[in-house]
């Protein structure tokens, strides 16, 4: 049975004050312009992948990292507080499928894995700023690259 | 706010109370313990079938606010993460403050010295 993670982020998170969900009415919609393969796609984790020398993330962190699409596990990093990363460590791909998508670029499964790929430490308490300071700046990255289909993974 | 300018987006989902109140445009749920929505560690066969699928989904999922439950089962012969996974207690030890910090200098040292 899937898990009712609602009440369990209230038990984990008790301490805190009373952690009000994003509840959204409408859902934004834009229609796939063409086949994935054909697409330009840009991946995007909350799952606090570092690469190389980057700076870890902290906590209320709502800054991202800029990962080249070319970068191999052994230059990847994790910094997250809020799940186990061991496995993420010993292969990225659990929650960053950079290998996979460059193959599928390869196997032109997608038209082209978007440079660079994008990161972020996805336990920031704030949803406004994540909505405010976040999202405007990964907006501008897609639209300066002219993605045509954004491919997020949560940790 | 990704689709408002003109790309369509789609998400994996790790949580199915949480995803239909956020109502993400498409969403593809994997019913893996947190950490492991594209798959588990040194499973390439396993990431590429998953990631493949819910890239499909881009195409097929027509309806707003859709998503789409993968079949893959964590362990068929245990299910114990469940009760376990994001409860308190479920977070390994972390370093130390100290630690932690010697971790960090150690790993952009590696780096700048070149």
């Amino acid at each position: 049975m899937p898990i009712d993670y609602i009440p369990r982020t209230r038990e984990l998170y008790s301490d805190y004050a009373h952690y009000r969900w994003v509840v959204n009415e409408t859902v934004p919609w834009t229609a796939l312009k063409k086949p994935i393969a054909r697409c330009k796609l840009a991946l995007m984790t909350s799952g606090g992948i570092l690469y190389r020398d980057q700076p870890r993330f902290h906590r209320e962190d709502a800054s991202y990292r800029r990962i080249p699409k070319d970068a191999r596990n052994s230059e990847l990093a994790v910094w997250h507080f809020g799940y186990p990363t061991a496995d993420a460590e010993a292969d990225p791909n659990c929650v960053f499928p950079l290998e996979r998508l460059r193959e599928f670029e390869a196997d032109r499964v997608i038209g082209e894995l978007s440079d660079p790929a994008f990161s972020f430490m996805g336990g920031v308490y704030s949803a406004r700023k994540v909505r405010d300071e976040l999202a405007p700046k990964i907006v501008a990255e897609l639209r300066a690259a002219n993605v045509e289909a954004f491919y997020l993974v949560p940790a | 706010m990704v689709e408002e300018v003109g790309i369509p987006t789609l998400t994996m989902s790790s949580a199915l109370d949480i995803t239909p109140a956020v109502k993400p445009p498409r969403a593809v749920f994997v019913n893996f313990p947190l950490g492991h929505q594209t798959g588990k560690p040194h499973q390439p066969d396993l990431q590429r079938r998953i990631v493949r699928d819910a890239l499909r989904a881009f195409e097929t999922i027509a309806r707003p606010g859709e998503i789409v439950e993968l079949p893959y089962v964590w362990d068929p012969n245990d299910r114990a993460w469940e009760q376990t996974d994001y409860t308190p207690g479920f977070m390994p030890a972390r370093p130390s403050r100290e630690a932690a910090d010697q971790i960090e200098a150690a790993r952009i040292a590696k780096y700048r010295k070149r």
